[in-house]
């Protein structure tokens, strides 16, 4: 994945930070609130909804099952249409075939469509590496590029920053990239619009390359979808001269029919709307119409090492809705930059130690990221149980042992060990019981030290349950 | 009907009234309770915290411990959750790695008899009104194991309304996790807290005297971060409010 993430600190240490930042938790609250009140009533609206999700959810464990039928049906349509198809393993491999393209055309600045394979993989830094620069034309991205920040969102990418903070920065760094912000700049929503299309403007105009991704590969035709809201993609795919679209394995779907579902799915559950103002829809080159040259880049990098898990694979339906960031009560306070990559929330948490390992600290810490509370998957378009895949995860990490978690291991055996005798548990409960008079409530015991910071401890009964039971009932058994 | 009390570890060990008050309670609905002694814990911390392995013997003992009996009724969501929900997942990984079948069966007997208290009251007793006195105002906190993995939906509320003398006043916000999660709190204890901070800003907000919820857990985070904060309202289980009756109310 993109190296601008690489060396982050573990989820817990990262939070520590936004936690306790009162502009980014405002922005943050208020954001994700309204969007997920808006979904819910966006998705009330359609009274089979449950059949849908489950429709979503079956063609893309179909899918998944068959990938690499459908894989090669899709390179065969593609390069029938006249399109050329290259396969890349992972991250270096996909940023290589990009550069050179671009290379070949000999240019050296490219425009994009948001994407988040491309961010995965990090290719603006890798362009950048060869002298090409890399322009984003979603506004949010371009908020992101600016601001010389990194998304925090996987559909609103600069949820953190608002509007005073977007015009500042519009001011500060547009005049570096190009056309500079227009005097007097307000911070009224529709007049930073219009400086983003103003400054924007040019740079499609100019560009004779084009990187793209894809909400959607439909194999049948060799058809790649994008799916947006501000029509800066529509631009980018038709305009220049060549376009390259990098799209993740797992985005094939087979059919028109199929995708016929996903339309439905997929704008209700990201930004609350019936349907989203564009939808674009790419096959191969047409002679004087759209791009003249048109390459795909399929990019693995860890996909199918995921599919090969039978409880985790499921993340690969993802279709990147953010429906499972804007209901998480971890990811509304933790903020997206602490999950040390592209895809923050519920789905980063299980996508991202999957796609990467689980080595890294930061990649470690991300399948404790979650009090499993299941808000993610309520939402989930396409039905990924989240909660299960993330305990699936604690149990590689658990079993990868290291940095606390054998002093974990050693107090869950205890525990086992106490709990299959239940006499010992009585004997302890009532140790616990007596000696309660002695129990601080707010220094820290071995291991609960982070409990006792903002919270007391409970006070021990006088005696457990066992015992009252024992007196007052135990006559009763076998009778 | 054979019916057998999970009390779970945290109730016995911490919350023992609770535990009491659901057996006050079913014997005063006419049901006869049997508590199994060798019952200890479901497994859910060790499970949730990445050690399946670990809870394969407590997922034994709870089969051995609760077999015969018709429903297994528990004071507790997240334990009833981690039944329900996970035994069958522990049962099918432990056969495909070679350890039989017997934690299936064991899955398979106990998932459909496991049932929370007030889905035991109302689906299978058919009750709402428990005859249960509380002359307090109460907002209910449905945690997310109740709410989301066993759909207790309005149960617990409709038993509450049902109380006579209870004020029940909504609570701000009820749907979102109070930030307890097991070892989450511990883990993160950042995120936990700020979590928990906001749970308690909404449930002060609401004026009442008694937090209630259906798991000690999530009560025991909340109730923690409200003594620290020396916060009037007081955290209850709502098994501890349906087994009050007029006589006991004034004593
Ligand atoms: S995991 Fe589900 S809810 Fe989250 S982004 Fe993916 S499709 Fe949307």
């Amino acid at each position: 994945m993109s190296g601008t993430y690489l060396g982050m600190p573990a989820f817990p240490t990262a939070v520590r930070a936004s936690t306790k930042d009162t502009q980014l938790r405002a922005n943050l609250t208020h954001a994700t609130h309204t969007i997920r009140d808006k979904r819910a009533k966006a998705v009330a609206e359609l009274d089979d909804w449950a059949q849908l999700r489950e429709a979503g959810k079956d063609i893309k464990d179909q899918t998944l099952h068959h990938l690499d039928r459908y894989l090669l049906q899709l390179e065969t349509q593609v390069t029938a249409a006249g399109g050329v198809v290259h396969w890349a393993t992972d991250a270096a491999e996909a940023n290589r075939i990009v550069a050179d393209l671009v290379k070949a055309k000999g240019e050296t600045e490219v425009v994009k469509v948001k994407s988040m394979a491309t961010q995965e993989i990090g290719l603006n830094e890798a362009l950048a590496a060869e002298g090409i620069t890399a322009y984003e034309t979603d506004l949010a991205e371009l908020i992101v590029q600016l601001g010389d920040d990194l998304p925090s969102h996987i559909l609103v990418p600069a949820i953190h920053k608002n509007r005073s903070e977007i015009r500042d920065i519009f001011i500060e760094a547009m005049g570096r990239w190009g056309r500079p912000a227009p005097d007097g700049l307000s911070d009224n929503p529709a007049d930073l619009a219009e400086a983003a299309r103003l400054h924007l403007r040019e740079k499609f105009l100019r560009a004779k390359v084009a990187v793209s991704g894809a909400n959607f590969m439909v194999a049948e035709t060799g058809t790649l979808v994008v799916v947006e809201s501000e029509g800066n993609g529509r631009m980018c795919l038709t305009l220049p001269e060549t376009l390259i679209s990098v799209v993740g394995i797992e985005k094939v779907i087979p059919t028109w029919q199929d995708l016929g579902v996903f339309l439905q799915l997929l704008p209700r559950s990201s930004t609350a709307e019936r349907m989203n103002p564009y939808t674009s829809t790419w096959t191969g080159t047409t002679g004087g119409d759209g791009p003249a040259e048109f390459h795909l880049v399929l990019l693995d990098n860890g996909r199918t090492a995921t599919l090969a898990d039978e409880v985790g694979r499921q993340a690969l339906r993802c279709i990147r809705c953010s429906a499972c960031l804007n209901v998480c009560p971890v990811y509304e306070r933790a903020g997206g930059h602490a999950y040390g990559s592209p895809y923050p929330g519920p789905i980063g948490a299980i996508l991202t130690p999957q796609l990467r390992g689980i080595q890294s600290e930061v990649d470690a810490s991300l399948p404790y990221a979650s009090s499993l509370c299941g808000a993610c998957y309520e939402v989930c378009p396409v039905a990924i149980d989240i909660p299960e895949v993330l305990v699936h995860l604690r149990e590689q990490v658990a079993d990868q042992g290291g940095k606390g978690h054998r002093l974990e291991a050693a107090a869950i055996r205890a525990a086992g060990w106490i709990l299959g005798h239940p006499a010992v548990l009585a004997a302890g409960e009532r140790a616990a019981s007596k000696t309660r008079k002695l129990h601080p409530q707010k220094s820290p015991g071995p291991g609960i030290g982070p409990w006792t910071e903002t919270r007391d401890l409970p006070e021990m009964p006088a005696e457990p349950f066992r015992d009252w039971w024992k007196k007052n009932r135990s006559p009763k058994e076998g009778r | 009907m054979r019916v057998a009390l999970f009390a779970t570890c945290v109730n016995d060990a911490v919350y023992p009234t609770t535990a009491i008050a659901t057996v006050t309670l079913l014997e005063r609905l006419g049901i006869e309770v049997d508590f199994p002694a060798e019952q200890t814990c479901c497994g859910q911390p060790q499970y949730n915290t990445g050690y399946r392995r670990e809870t394969e013997p407590l997922v034994r003992r709870m089969g051995r411990a609760f077999a015969g009996y018709d429903y297994v009724v528990s004071p507790s969501g997240s334990c009833v959750a981690m039944v329900r929900d996970n035994y069958l997942r522990i049962g099918t990984k432990a056969r495909t790695e070679g350890r039989g079948s017997e934690l299936t069966e064991v899955a398979e007997s106990l998932t459909p008899r496991t049932v929370e208290l007030t889905e035991f009251l109302v689906d299978v007793l058919g009750v709402t009104d428990v005859g249960a006195y509380y002359p307090h105002t109460v907002t209910y906190h449905p945690s997310c194991h109740g709410l989301r993995t066993l759909g207790l939906g309005d149960r617990p509320r409709r038993l509450l309304e049902a109380v006579k003398g209870l004020e029940l006043v909504e609570l701000p916000g009820a749907d979102e996790c109070c930030g307890f999660g097991g070892t989450f709190a511990v883990k993160n204890p950042d995120v936990s807290a700020a979590m928990g901070t906001d749970k308690i800003r909404n449930a002060v907000s609401t004026g009442a005297e008694v937090l209630c919820g259906a798991d000690n857990s999530c009560l025991m985070h909340l109730g923690g971060m409200l003594r620290r904060q020396d916060s009037p309202i007081r955290p209850l289980h709502i098994a501890e409010i349906l087994a009050t009756t007029q006589a006991e109310a004034h004593t």
